[in-house]
């Protein structure tokens, strides 16, 4: 007991387990990210958690759910307004994310009351976590991973080939939405670490690194899983020693390991 | 009478204010190879993914026994180079037991590549693959969409024979698009010649001479089937023969009597 309270008691091992939680759940859905060319839309959602932040203020409801709600409903605006094919999904992309991020920090100008730190928003307050925070990550995870494992098959079978899944008797339409609230959980617990800004990263660039030396889809996600694992490692003790900014440190990490693994299979392929 | 898998009753579907399959019917039944042909854009992959009930018609009926079980081959399987794959994997991911996965890669001869990644195969590996994974739902109904994509000629004709033989194992239906318009009269026992609505469909000897058809594909296609259903109904069995025939047309014809 005194144990786990001296580690948690210490921000530093809180920052760490934290952030390891964060890589637990960012690698598996990284790589659906990245399979299925979702880095902008990522990019989107997590933009509109800052709206999120600010409406949670504004009518006071928990930050977490707030941010959640968000996601979830910009994401469901996402798929209504692409199916008009009014306008390619990119543009559509580029007009919510960032009017979503503008409207947020508008919102947060007008509520002086509100003592926010945003620079924290942007770009994470890893060692600002509580214990609080820590149960909502691994409980977020527990959620995303328990969903994960049993649509499994649907999931991957649907990011493969839709109309093949659709013609298997997946629900590929339910498969989508199931897929948007896992992202929204994800970006709720993962801005703590790495801020709305870089949230992307932590899903793209551990998924994109293990892509280089994975043989299967299930073995990438344990490799990003473990190269997400190194990133947070690796940016916290960069933080530590070099006292950087810790979410930016934990990017550029999950970066060079990225440059490491592409250079060296590189080399070995030559 | 055979049973009847999957019927459609004056379909139509429409892309906002563009027709794309104009009332047509048609029904498959046990034991049928029904072949779709016709010109790009006629709404031959839109009819058929009507068949599926992938696409929505605007109006008209479709109906589908009840429990049928569907394999479809696609006309293409692109992979995101981002997600790897092997072939054990995806034939996995139909839910039935490694070995029948391996027993239907081995019934369409790609068993050899069970560790191989889907994204080193060829054009008609892929295809080859793709009707393994149809093949291990052991399905009422298989519908392809040109599954002959890729595949050299020889293969092709290869090809078409080996659906024809699965249709007799699994007595299953089959419908399927194609443009090889010489394998297809050879392999088929209905074609549909389609052009929005159905321009003219029967037996593959007596459409050759439909004026619906020769309006579509021109004087010199449809000579040349006719001529080439000929000699295929003297010469059995001679794919190499036959494909060859196809492609010098006045040899073909020389050697007839």
């Amino acid at each position: 007991m005194s144990i786990i309270d001296a580690v948690l008691g210490d921000f530093f091992w809180r920052a760490l387990i934290g952030g390891l939680g964060v890589a637990l759940v960012a690698g598996p859905l990284g790589c659906f990210v990245v399979w299925r060319r979702l880095a902008y839309f990522g990019d989107t959602l997590a933009h509109s958690a800052l709206l999120g932040i600010a409406l949670s203020f504004l009518i006071s409801v928990p930050l977490n759910l707030a941010v959640i709600i968000t996601c979830v409903v910009i994401a469901l605006a996402l798929v209504l307004l692409s199916r008009t094919r009014a306008l390619s999904t990119d543009t559509l992309l580029g007009i919510l994310a960032h009017s979503a991020l503008a409207i947020g920090l508008v919102t947060l100008s007008f509520m002086p009351e509100v003592r926010v730190d945003l620079t924290g928003l942007l770009f994470g307050d890893l060692l600002a976590m509580s214990r609080q925070d820590l149960l909502w990550i691994y409980g977020g995870a527990a959620v995303v991973l328990t969903l994960l494992a049993v649509l499994w098959r649907g999931l991957l079978m649907s990011t493969i080939h839709e109309e093949l899944a659709r013609v298997e008797g997946v629900p590929v339409e339910r498969l989508r939405l199931a897929l948007m609230l896992m992202f929204s959980l994800v970006i709720a617990v993962a801005m703590k670490i790495v801020g709305v800004l870089l949230i992307t990263a932590l899903l793209v660039i551990p998924a994109a690194t293990a892509r280089r030396l994975a043989k299967n889809p299930e073995h990438m996600m344990a490799l990003a899983v473990v190269f997400g694992f190194i990133a947070v490692a690796g940016g916290l003790s960069m933080s530590w020693y070099l006292d950087s900014p810790a979410g930016p440190s934990v990017v550029v990490t999950a970066f060079l390991s990225f440059l490491l693994v592409y250079g060296a299979a590189r080399k070995s392929s030559h | 009478m055979t049973e009847a898998l999957a019927n459609l009753e004056g379909v139509t579907v429409q892309f906002d204010d563009r027709l794309v399959v104009n009332r047509v019917s048609l029904t498959v039944h046990r034991g049928d190879i029904i072949t779709i042909i016709g010109p790009n854009g006629a709404g031959k992959t839109t009819l058929i993914k009507t068949v599926l009930g992938l696409q929505r018609a605007t109006s008209g009926k479709v109906s589908r026994a009840p429990g049928l079980v569907t394999g479809y081959v696609p006309q293409h399987l692109t992979l995101e180079a981002t997600l790897p794959l092997s072939v054990r994997r995806f034939m996995l991911l139909s839910g039935k037991p490694l070995a029948d996965c391996e027993a239907a890669l081995a019934r369409t001869g790609v068993s050899h590549l069970l560790e191989a990644s889907v994204h080193h195969l060829s054009g008609g590996e892929k295809q080859r693959l793709l009707l393994a994974r149809a093949l291990v739902r052991k399905p009422d109904l298989l519908v392809l969409d040109e599954p002959a994509q890729g595949v050299d000629i020889n293969g092709q004709a290869a090809l078409y024979e080996l659906i024809r033989e699965l249709r007799d194992e699994l007595h299953c239906g089959v419908i399927m698009i194609s443009h090889d318009l010489h394998l297809v009269m050879a392999a088929t026992d209905k074609v549909i010649c389609l052009n929005q609505h159905v321009c003219c469909s029967g037996y593959p000897a007596d459409i050759s001479h439909d004026p619906a058809f020769i309006e579509t594909f021109g004087h010199q296609v449809a000579e040349s089937l006719a001529v080439y259903h000929h000699h295929h109904n003297h010469q059995h069995n001679l794919h190499g023969d036959v494909v060859a025939g196809t492609g010098h047309q006045g040899a073909c014809n020389h050697e007839h009597h």
